[in-house]
């Protein structure tokens, strides 16, 4: 039956081309509006480290002055360089990394290769393990290269294929700014998007390509990125080689905790520790302590534009518009047939069939309002990467997204032919054919 | 014209009628907040700038060594100022709207708070001259000044500055800004001028608030100057970039350099934003489209719903103009409704965006314009199927009865 009542919405598409081009078309570009924003925003709204992001949390504590405090004022986002290293060697947490970000020349030795700058991180040891980053080729540093200031660096796939052409570089040196580092580890890709553990350099699209132990690169005085807070005589060294002084903020501390109880005990600890501080007289303000995990720090940040959740409503109001212009297509489709289908009542058919009928000529309409709206998404994916924006270049339909679509125009369209298939097929038989 | 038989009439077909109306409303909500954002988009990308936008161009170096600052900037700007049409030349810190906010809250009081952050800009001799600032009152930096002023740790040596006319309106109401003094981490200047409206480094991120807070520093040559300021006749501005380019390239050979006309720094500034408009633009003209269609579509249906009354009208004595009129006035009374609850909704979706979002209240009179934007879509919707009904021929009366 369900075959026939297919064969028959596919005539009927047909038998009124104009009306039926409309409807699709109206669903076509609702579902390819609707598509392109919300592919935007899943693909920006997404957790950067799915089943890990739970665990990893940022610690955030108050090391400025009374200078200027206003009741109520936010804990900075960063951690000064003390600070970060008192909280690392603490290591309080079940992991814990303390880290900056910065660019680095690289100068391949024999290759015919120019010398060329790189974005770097500088780090500790944990940063690996805690993000679980995927090797290639061997493995990340210890906690005791950190300490040893080891010439130890960790590059990626791209910087390995570009400098090794390709080939299993641990063990083989590499010069960094002068200096001769060992590689102890390839990275395969990996691009975390957000680059949520330094939203200072650009929360989309920001890929570093050498990690270098973070004490290393302060000894060598490696250039770093990113911004700085400071306050009281603090000065950034803004650019160049000179490092924010001990009244900035400059530095990124993650953690991981295992449980929520141990994340309580931390935010304790974090407590504890500004007291400690403030009796030693470093800080001056009462403990003003944030413990929040990756997810809630990204939604603290707004790292999704609020531009972007703007167009998704925008694109939803827009497609109701074109829901509701369909519904009244479609009513005033069904109802030219009620002649049809009140002969098929007179022959026996019942409402539920009717309906039935009815209902699968929307579904047609729908996967056929999907198709368009897939191949209108995909033009709007591709007009918005072609947009200025750093995420402009992640806007693509992953399979997720293509089912989501489908099954958007379908629903849309069963929906926007309830109503006009109910009133179809409460047409009263005996009247309708007597006016015939 | 009669409007009781037309409302008796939508009386009969209350689900198309609805359906109508509810169209139109939802259009007229979205309709209007979208045009309020692209009418607040419009808005920030004309913001002004006290500055001569249409005749500089900003070179930017990169990677030069910091011991010989002091005497290759003035080397420099003195190659820049032999190229043909430039008739200033200047180094500074950073530029407005070139994204790399260097920001400082200052205060009136040694001890006052703030929240604004204040855009800082270092320029070099000429500086002011160079970007084309708009002195208001008091004076420009004079060479002393200049001479015996640097950064130390990125903030000023120097004990005087000049503050944009929003910021002194802002810090001292009512009171004349010179010889007033600004605090902040410590230190303390005087404001020696006022200058136009300069916008902040990067706007966007400072707020409504920082959009027009900066303040203006002397300083010698200094290895923090990376931008060099030009100034030369709008038509020229392409070449001189391309020649100043060609000649920091050889006196700086290892350094990184850049030049952009400052038209186009503004246009780099907002492109996200202007794409944003189109977008909208695009989404308003193909919401309009799909209504137009979908009145014609059902206006369609219900004239030949009603092709024997029309004919039985006609053959009573009804004239065409009447025929035509009836579908109109029907529209019109439909886009009424449409357009009424379509206004509370607009309303109603502002005030959701003004709470989740940095938007602000739209003005009352986007709500008119929409409606009116409606009801002349309705009433075109409506033409060609009322034209079709007003041709239905008396003698359609007699038939098939």
């Amino acid at each position: 039956m369900f075959g026939y009542y297919l064969d028959l919405a596919l005539h009927s598409l047909t038998r009124n081309k104009v009306l039926g081009a409309l409807m699709v078309l109206a669903i076509a570009v609702g579902i390819g509006a609707c598509m392109t924003t919300l592919t935007v925003l899943h693909v920006l709204s997404g957790d950067p480290l799915p089943g890990k992001s739970g665990k990893l949390y940022y610690p955030q504590i108050d090391p400025q002055d009374a200078r200027g405090m206003m009741p109520g004022t936010l804990a900075p986002e960063q951690v000064t360089l003390i600070d970060g290293m008192n909280l690392l060697r603490a290591k309080r947490a079940d992991r814990q990394a303390l880290m900056a970000g910065g660019a680095v020349p690289i100068q391949p030795g024999s290759s015919s290769l120019d010398p060329f700058y790189v974005e770097a991180r500088y780090t500790s040891a944990d940063f690996f393990a805690m993000f679980d980053t995927p090797f290639l080729y061997g493995r990340g540093w210890t906690g005791a290269d950190d300490e040893a200031h080891a010439r130890d660096v960790v590059i990626t796939r791209q910087l390995n294929d570009k400098v090794f052409d390709g080939a299993d570089s641990t063990g083989r040196s590499l010069r960094l700014g002068g200096i001769t580092f060992r590689v102890v580890g390839v990275l395969d890709s990996w691009r975390p998007n957000p680059h949520f553990y330094d939203l200072t350099t650009g929360s989309y699209n920001y890929y570093e390509q050498a990690f270098l132990p973070l004490q290393t690169a302060l000894e060598l005085h490696f250039a770093k990125n990113g911004s700085n807070d400071c306050w009281g005589n603090g000065t950034g060294g803004v650019e160049g080689n000179a490092y924010p002084s001990a009244t900035c903020v400059w530095l990124q501390f993650w953690v991981e905790l295992d449980s929520a109880a141990k994340a309580a005990a931390y935010r304790q600890f974090l407590v504890h520790y500004s007291e400690e501080q403030k009796a030693l007289g470093r800080f001056q303000r009462a403990p003003n302590v944030q413990l929040r995990n990756l997810m809630q720090w990204l939604d603290y940040n707004r790292v999704v534009p609020g531009d972007v959740r703007l167009q998704a409503w925008l694109a939803f109001g827009f497609l109701l518009v074109c829901l509701v212009n369909t519904v009244g297509l479609m009513l005033a489709k069904f109802l030219r047939r009620s002649g049809e289908l009140s002969v098929r009542r007179a022959l026996g058919a019942s409402r539920r069939a009717l309906f039935a009928q009815l209902l699968t000529e929307s579904g047609v309409i729908g996967i056929a309002g999907g198709a368009g709206g897939l191949l209108l998404s995909l033009f709007g994916l591709w007009m918005v990467r072609h947009r200025a924006s750093d995420y402009a270049s992640l806007a693509h339909l992953d399979p997720a997204m293509l089912l989501v679509t489908f099954a958007l125009a379908i629903g849309a369209s069963l929906l926007a032919g309830i109503l006009p298939a109910w009133r179809a097929c409460h047409v009263a038989p005996a009247l309708q054919l007597k006016s015939h | 014209m009669e409007i009781r038989p037309i409302l008796a009439s939508l009386r009969r077909h209350r689900i198309p009628a609805a359906l109508i109306v509810l169209e139109i409303a939802l259009a007229c909500a979205v309709l209007c907040n979208a045009v309020f954002m692209i009418g607040q988009r419009m808005a920030d990308i004309h913001w002004p700038n006290a500055i001569d936008e249409q005749g500089i161009s900003v070179i930017t170096v990169n990677g030069t060594d910091p011991a010989l600052a002091a005497s290759d900037i003035p080397r420099n700007l003195a190659a820049l100022r032999g190229i043909a049409g430039v008739t200033a030349a200047a180094a500074a810190t950073s530029m407005p709207l070139d994204q790399n906010p260097a920001l400082t809250g200052f205060t009136t009081t040694p001890d006052g708070k703030t929240t604004v952050n204040t855009s800082v800009y270092f320029l070099g001799s000429g500086g002011e001259q160079a970007l084309g600032l708009h002195l208001l009152q008091g004076r420009f930096f004079n060479a002393d000044e200049y001479a015996d002023s640097g950064l130390k740790n990125f903030q000023s040596t120097s004990h005087v500055l000049l503050v944009t006319q929003s910021d002194a309106q802002r810090l001292w109401p009512g009171q004349g800004a010179l010889g007033k003094t600004l605090y902040a981490n410590g230190e303390s200047w005087t404001v020696v001028g006022v200058v136009g409206d300069v916008l902040a480094q990067d706007p966007k991120f400072s707020g409504p608030g920082g959009r027009y807070s900066s303040v203006f520093y002397p300083s010698h040559p200094d290895e923090m100057m990376g931008d060099y300021v030009l100034r030369n006749a709008p038509q020229d501005r392409d070449r001189v970039v391309r020649e100043a380019v060609q000649a920091l390239g050889r006196l700086e050979p290892g350094a990184v350099v850049e030049g952009k006309t400052y038209a186009q720094m503004r246009t780099d500034y907002f492109a996200d934003t202007s794409s944003m408009v189109w977008m909208l633009v695009l989404v308003c003209v193909v919401m309009l489209a799909v209504t137009a269609f979908g009145i014609v579509g059902l206006t369609s249906f219900w004239v030949g719903q009603r092709r024997r009354q029309i004919g039985v009208r006609r053959a009573v004595g009804a004239t065409r103009g009447h025929i035509l009129q009836y579908f109109q006035t029907e529209n019109f009374l439909l886009s009424s409704m449409g357009v009424a609850v379509g206004m509370v909704l607009a309303f109603g979706i502002n005030l959701y965006l003004m709470s989740h979002y940095a938007t602000s209240r739209m003005p009352w009179y986007y709500l008119p314009c929409g409606a009116i934007a409606l009801w002349l879509i309705g009433q075109l919707a409506v033409l060609g199927p009322a034209l079709r009904a007003a041709a239905v021929p008396p003698v359609v009366a007699t038939r098939s009865v």
